[in-house]
């Protein structure tokens, strides 16, 4: 092996890895968790296989017509090879691969069977409003999160009031839009626990690319669970003198003196404004405005007094005149609605 | 290689008609934006979610037969005049002959590109029944 090939191969091996990493992930179509992601992952392999041997294939024809003895053609070899190689072949590897693509879609509409989970989400600019529908015809709202039961179906509605956004968990399925004044729907059916990624994919303003949103799939009891939990109102502080118990208490006073209950519900509050995401169980979730911040204390202080910096765009105005320590304050009472 | 001499009776080049070539590519488009412009104002007007589409299902068959009839005529008024004459292909000379005839031969090519497409496009009346 000469110097420059024992050098390329590393590189080569190194490339293909890195390519290859990109396969998996908790965003990924290629790593799927759900029935319908699991369709159309092998879509791509169908389509990706079909890819490589017509590529191999015409790769191979240049190479015979340039170092092919010509005088071994007939005109009738030659015009086979032309019709047939450059009509009849593909006319029908395109018709093969359109009639598999299409014979998918009607089983990736099928509605969810009666009973199932139902879910609404709107897309808003730049967040997810989240409904879930009890079976007692309650509701639970909910934001910038979703958790299904794993083996179940989970049926979704999904609307916008303000621009075209676009619905899609790669991981679980294929996108789908979310269309002022209309209703789309989506059924998704994971098939193993984990936490994914939601991520809008229709540019819809400045803060498109920070409108995601993590799902996690769970055992149905731990769902169940969970669902009832977010369906009580937010714990209230404790009325101790402890001084984490003060700052809580600072904080909630301090979230409906500023006005953030305009926006803002925390139910078993009176905060009850419907424009922002819901927030009783805002300490609970994974992240913080929509998918794109941890959920810790430095990052809720960073939101309330950088949200214009966080997400630039954003309906919510920055909190950065707020004396010392109302920050923390507010932060951790935001915390503490678990 | 010689030059051939055209002493065919070739229509002249301000009588060669180019429109004739983009009628099976424009059929093609005419009947994708009937097709799904049906769907759509039937499924958003007509229809429920979960609603029949047979009706939109019958209009494409409809637009199709249409449509391939009308790419088949034009079809024919291309291969009518590839044939003009008794040269064969290639039509690459600089003569009236030759370029009536490459433009009879573009265009039966083009209309068995669009005839095709025309198909594909007609395909998903077998996949989809309702508006969902």
């Amino acid at each position: 092996m000469s110097g420059k090939r024992f050098i390329e191969c590393p590189v080569i091996v190194f490339a293909v890895a890195l390519v290859l990493a990109g396969c998996t992930g908790p965003q990924s179509s290629l790593d799927p968790a759900g029935r319908e992601a699991e369709r159309i992952a092998g879509l791509f392999w169908w389509m990706a296989g079909g890819a490589v041997v017509v590529w191999a294939l015409v790769v191979w024809l240049a190479w015979s017509a340039m170092h092919g003895r010509v005088s071994r053609h007939t005109e009738r070899q030659a015009r086979l090879y032309v019709i047939g190689g450059g009509v009849l072949f593909p006319t029908l590897v395109l018709a093969g691969l359109l009639a598999y693509g299409l014979g998918m879609m009607p089983a990736l509409l099928e509605p969810a069977p009666p009973g199932s989970l139902k879910i609404s989400v709107s897309g808003e600019q730049w967040w997810w409003r989240v409904r879930y529908h009890t079976a007692d015809g309650g509701e639970v709202e909910l934001a910038n999160e979703i958790r299904l039961p794993v083996g179940e179906p989970a049926s979704f509605e999904l609307e916008s009031p303000d621009v075209i956004h676009s619905f899609w968990i790669p991981s679980l399925a294929g996108k789908m839009d979310m269309i002022p004044g209309r209703r789309t729907r989506l059924v998704l059916h994971p098939t193993r626990t984990g936490t994914f990624r939601g991520q809008c994919a229709e540019f819809c303003g400045d803060s498109h690319a920070l409108m995601a949103f993590p799902v996690v799939v769970m055992e149905k009891d731990a769902f169940a669970a969970w669902l009832t939990a977010q369906r009580a109102p937010a714990a209230t502080p404790q009325a101790d003198a402890g001084p984490e118990a003060r700052r809580v208490n600072r904080g909630r006073d301090a979230f409906l003196e500023h006005g953030c209950s305009a926006c803002h519900t925390v139910r078993g509050t009176l905060a009850r404004g419907a424009i922002g995401p819901d927030l009783t169980h805002v300490g609970g979730r994974l992240t913080l405005g929509a998918g794109i911040l941890p959920n810790d204390h430095p990052s809720f202080v960073r939101w309330i007094a950088e949200t214009d910096r966080v997400k630039p765009g954003v309906l919510m105005p920055h909190y950065r005149m707020l004396p010392s320590g109302e920050h923390d304050a507010l932060a951790a009472y935001l915390e503490s609605l678990q | 290689m010689t030059k051939r001499i055209s002493t065919e009776d070739a229509p002249h080049e301000k009588r060669e008609n180019l429109w004739l070539l983009i009628v099976s590519p424009t059929i093609w488009a005419v009947h994708f934006l009937f097709s799904y412009i049906t769907a759509a104002v039937w499924c958003a007007k007509v229809g429920s979610p979960g609603g029949s589409l047979q009706p939109v299902r019958w209009a494409i068959a409809i637009y199709t037969v249409i449509a391939l009839i009308g790419i088949t005529f034009n079809g024919l008024s291309g291969l009518r005049r590839h044939n003009f004459g008794t040269e064969s292909l290639p039509h690459d000379f600089d003569t009236p002959g030759d370029r009536h005839r490459f433009l009879g031969f573009a265009t039966v090519l083009l209309a068995g590109l669009s005839a095709v497409a025309t198909l594909f496009a007609a395909a998903v009346v077998f996949y989809f029944f309702d508006c969902r």
